[in-house]
């Protein structure tokens, strides 16, 4: 893996102005993503991971949104300076995208070939009929049988898998350097899914495109993943290597997420145990660490200050107080730590 | 594993049946097709399938919501074809259901204390102080207060509201409780908590469940026993353990195979078994059996006709050429012409 | 390793403290019911209100106004007609020497009358025809629609003149005329929308509690159509106030000397050569309602509008 950075987010702090006041989305996000490697955002509906990506693809409204602090350096660049005529230039050229919904996401009255094409002669200069044999090998790339009769159909002649691979091959057509995919295939059911995500892997490796994976699903997140970061409630409260998230989590949210979710290959019985409670409001975001109300390991400090950042080891750190050397000894839910080794 | 059949009452039974939609212009959902099974008292079974397999028109079907367009449907030993006037009051008590969009099943207009008695107003079962001593029981049966019964839907959240929908369900005392998709609308942290939740009120209460769901990890975690669905039929049933250790089906296969485990050390344990292609429509279903077109093991027989359903083994049913002889003989007869 | 830099830590900062149960399922503001959320979001809305107290303000003139001097609507004086200011008739008088500021107030009185009244008649008929169409489903819906689709196609104007030639001009004629093809557009949305809640879970999980079909109606349904019906009279209104000015214009409005917005129109129409001023007023009074309708059936759709809500 090599150790450059494409991509460093840097203290974001992004809120929006809604009807009841300003709700503060994401609260001071860092996170970096290397070349080549695959970077899973997760964490639960509102935790900002959602807005996290939108503001690195300049996608965010505004108003009612506003990026009110942090940078978003891409090859050094900061992305949050650039005005919307340079953004244009990044879009898709570099960074593309693709959405949970594919069908709210292709428009409907253009030919899914000509929705290809559109790009590859936009940003990289190509003549007609290079574009379109470069759109027809797209297609045939992310898995589109009959890939040339396919160009001249409309989106909904496609079904919800292909519309999917549709937006991959229109995304990846000009070989964008990041790959933002927010939510892929929660629409999509479970045997496609393993198709797209097939897929996504194969294109990764061929490609070196670097992916930004932004889901909810540890189980997409431990099949596509290099490294984690677990948002809570605006914030990166834990990032690693898959095996470090997975096998040595230290945060409590970390346990609680993990905990929550059943393991479809144990025998045993095991017993969930679900993280009580509901998220904060992040209208008025609490004072200390926002998991402190629904943390069973919640110390009088955890209320009041947000504790810093813990570098473990290498790319795994951690935003707890139960690092602090003060901090009584805890012992982690015990069915799944080491769970996996066993 | 026990051989013989538990000799637990059979809460439920459906013989056959089918459910059909029309569309107009002549064109024919078939949307549930012969589908056969019984649910044993106290327990809970999962179904499962991927959308459009028509498992949530099944269970709608079963609590009447949708009129079985033919074949059977016995609750405790009765038909529920023509139930009216008090017998239909008693199943409507006995039966109730838990919805999919926490945001949706619940009347934005109503407070939450009304919907949650809304059974007992329709059952004249309680009034006045009664009335609202039994809302304040059940919300704090799924773990909310008595403050919660002024409020309106809207202020509370997901997870909430989906406790709120199990209160109203319970409140007529139901012993059957279908829950279509009750969990896939909330987040990964609060989909546990209800499940924890029906599982507490299941111990309790003794319920009996029918849990639609796609989430083949929770099913299995939830339920005793799983069926599958395909394009309207129902392919295989076992004990969930049995289910996930002998998957006899290949679409059972495929989709098992599918499931992302959230463990990166299994990333390579086990070939995934990638289905190509989607799902036909259920307007113009495949002939024979309905997955031929994506199984990875289609013989000629898949689309001669329609495999039947079968105890293949000890309450292991499934509906599959593939275990009935007569089938594969009538296969090596094909290659032989 | 961990950060010690934080300075002032005392040792029992790190106490661990209990999870709150109710503290965590605790509710954020006051209690809000639907209507409560609706009228502060309509409050918030300024030109919205600046609607309502203008067509308030005008309501109010259109009773106290005629009583406000001496004159009545009816009233001629021969020895005073076409004047512009002419002592105490405020705002002139007519051909006939009528007090136009009484004719004014009392027109938009009558207008009001008719444009409420259509509004009724349109509610009466429109509601239950839709909400019966789209519960009903079926053939019935079916033949209802067909019934919809027969009157959409006669057009309108000659059924309303029609029937103004049949029957007396007076305000519930007028009012009927107009509702005798307004009631559909009401039907087809209260249809729409009945149709729409007909599926949605709440509606499912009442049936399968075994509500009947009144309290699925009544208690389910209908309060949730309720918002489309209260934004379409909204709009209603002023196009039947508008409507009204136009058969008044084209001489089928209400029978003199009873005056409406439009037949003042209609008469200022006249002298506008040399009168200008005649025409003026009652355009105004007329602008303004229309304006004002438009502006608080704005407000109240955006208030109503779900989609805003979570």
């Amino acid at each position: 893996m090599s150790e450059e950075n494409l991509l460093e987010v840097r203290d974001l702090h992004v809120s929006f102005h809604t009807y009841n006041g300003e709700v503060q989305s994401v609260r001071g996000v860092d996170f970096q993503v290397k070349k080549g490697e695959t970077l899973a955002i997760v964490g639960e509906s509102g935790c900002g991971k959602s807005v996290t990506s939108q503001s690195i693809m300049g996608l965010i409204p505004q108003p009612p949104g506003k990026i009110r602090s942090g940078e978003i350096l891409f090859e050094g660049r900061d992305l949050t300076r650039f005005s919307e005529k340079q953004m244009e230039k990044v879009r898709g050229k570099e960074i593309a995208m693709i959405f949970q919904d594919p069908m709210t996401s292709l428009n409907p009255t253009m030919t899914v070939g000509r929705q290809i094409t559109e790009g590859l002669e936009k940003h990289q200069r190509l003549g007609k009929a290079e574009a379109r044999q470069k759109a027809v090998e797209m297609l045939r790339l992310v898995g589109i049988p009959s890939p040339e009769s396919r160009m001249n159909q409309y989106p909904h002649h496609f079904s919800g898998g292909m519309r999917q691979r549709a937006m991959i091959a229109i995304a990846l057509a000009c070989a964008p350097k990041l790959l933002i995919a927010d939510e892929p295939t929660t629409a999509l059911d479970v045997t496609i899914q393993a198709q797209i995500l097939n897929r996504m892997n194969d294109l990764k490796k061929q490609l070196d495109t670097s992916i930004i994976l932004i889901t909810h699903d540890l189980g997409v997140v431990a099949e596509t993943a290099d490294r984690v970061a677990v948002m809570y409630a605006g914030k990166v409260v834990e990032t690693g290597t898959v095996e470090e998230i997975f096998n040595r989590p230290r945060h409590p949210y970390t346990w609680g997420l993990m905990g929550s979710v059943p393991r479809l290959d144990l025998s045993s019985r095991e017993t969930l145990r679900p993280i009580p409670g509901t998220p904060p409001d992040l209208l008025q975001p609490p004072q200390g660490c926002p998991f402190a109300g629904r943390c069973q390991y919640a110390m009088k400090i955890c209320k009041t200050q947000m504790p810093e950042t813990t570098e473990i080891s290498g790319f795994h750190r951690t935003a707890c107080w139960l690092e602090h050397p003060m901090s009584p000894a805890v012992t982690p839910p015990n069915e799944w730590v080491g769970g996996g080794s066993q | 594993m026990s051989v013989a059949e538990p000799k637990v009452e059979k809460i439920l039974e459906l013989d056959q049946v089918k459910k059909h939609f029309t569309m107009g212009r002549g064109q024919v959902v078939q949307a549930v097709d012969n589908i056969s099974f019984h649910v044993y008292r106290g327990e809970t079974l999962g179904l499962v399938g991927e959308s459009g397999c028509g498992k949530s028109t099944v269970g709608r079907t079963i609590i009447r919501l949708y009129e079985a367009t033919d074949g059977e449907i016995k609750f405790k030993g009765q038909s529920t074809r023509d139930l009216k006037g008090e017998k239909l009051k008693q199943f409507n008590r006995e039966m109730q259901m838990i919805f999919q969009d926490p945001y949706a099943s619940l009347n934005p207009r109503m407070t939450v204390g009304d919907i949650i008695a809304e059974g007992l107003d329709i059952h004249k079962m309680a009034k006045g102080q009664e009335r609202r001593e039994k809302v304040i029981d059940l919300l704090k049966t799924v773990g909310l207060n008595e403050e919660h019964a002024d409020r309106f839907p809207h202020e509370f959240s997901g997870g909430q509201r989906q406790r709120i929908g199990i209160a109203r369900a319970l409140a007529v005392d139901p012993d059957f409780i279908i829950a279509d998709e009750p969990i896939s609308a909330l987040d990964v942290s609060i989909q546990a908590q209800v499940v924890n939740l029906m599982k507490k009120l299941q111990r309790e209460k003794g319920l009996t469940y029918l849990f639609i769901a796609h989430d083949l990890s929770m099913v299995k975690y939830i339920s005793d026993r799983i069926g599958v669905m395909y394009l309207g039929n129902l392919v295989e049933l076992a004990e969930s353990q049995e289910l996930y250790d002998n998957p006899l089906h290949p679409y059972t296969e495929a989709l098992l195979s599918a499931v992302p485990i959230p463990d990166p050390d299994s990333k390579e344990s086990g070939e995934r078994i990638i289905l190509k292609g989607d799902v036909p429509s259920p307007i113009d279903p495949p002939s024979g059996c309905r997955f031929r077109t994506r199984c990875p093991k289609a013989m000629d027989v898949c689309a001669q006709e329609a495999p039947k359903w079968r105890e293949v083994r000890p309450l292991h049913w499934v509906s599959c050429h593939l275990y009935q002889e007569e089938s594969l003989k009538k296969e090596e007869e094909n290659k032989a012409e | 390793m961990a950060s010690s830099s934080t300075e002032n830590l005392t040792p029992e900062m790190f106490e661990p403290v209990d999870s709150d149960v109710n503290e965590q399922e605790a509710l954020r503001g006051t209690r809000v019911s639907f209507w409560q959320d609706v009228w502060f979001r309509f409050r918030s809305n300024k030109g919205a209100l600046i609607g309502m107290l203008l067509i308030l303000a005008i309501g109010v003139m259109a009773i106290v106004g005629p009583l406000m001097n001496s004159y009545s609507y009816s009233e001629q004086d021969y020895s005073a007609t076409n004047q512009i200011f002419a002592g105490d008739h405020w705002l002139g008088t007519d051909k006939f020497g009528r007090d136009l500021w009484t004719r004014i107030w009392y027109g938009a009185g009558i207008s009001l009358i008719i444009a409420f009244l259509a509004a009724a008649i349109d509610l009466i008929i429109g509601v239950p025809y839709g909400c019966i169409s789209g519960y009903c489903g079926g053939k019935v819906d079916n033949w209802m629609q067909r019934i919809i689709e027969v009157l959409y196609g006669i057009p309108n104007l000659i059924m309303m003149i029609l029937l103004l030639i049949w029957l007396d001009r007076g305000i519930f004629a007028i009012a009927l005329a107009m509702s005798i093809t307004g009631w559909v557009a009401m039907a087809r949305i209260v249809r729409g929308q009945i149709l729409k809640a007909k599926n949605q879970e709440y509606v499912l999980a009442a049936r399968s509690l075994g509500a009947s079909h009144g309290r699925l109606l009544l208690k389910h349904m209908f309060p949730n159509v309720l918002s489309a019906v209260i934004v379409t009279i909204m709009f209603t209104i002023p196009t039947a106030i508008f409507f009204e000015a136009f058969l008044g214009f084209i001489g089928l409005g209400i029978r003199p000397p009873q005056a409406s917005l439009g037949v003042l129109i209609n008469d200022g129409f006249e002298m506008l050569r040399l009168f200008p001023y005649q025409i003026f007023y009652p355009a105004a009074v007329l602008s303004l309602l229309m304006f004002s309708f438009n502006l608080v059936g704005d407000g109240l759709r955006d208030a109503l509008d779900p989609k805003l809500r979570r």
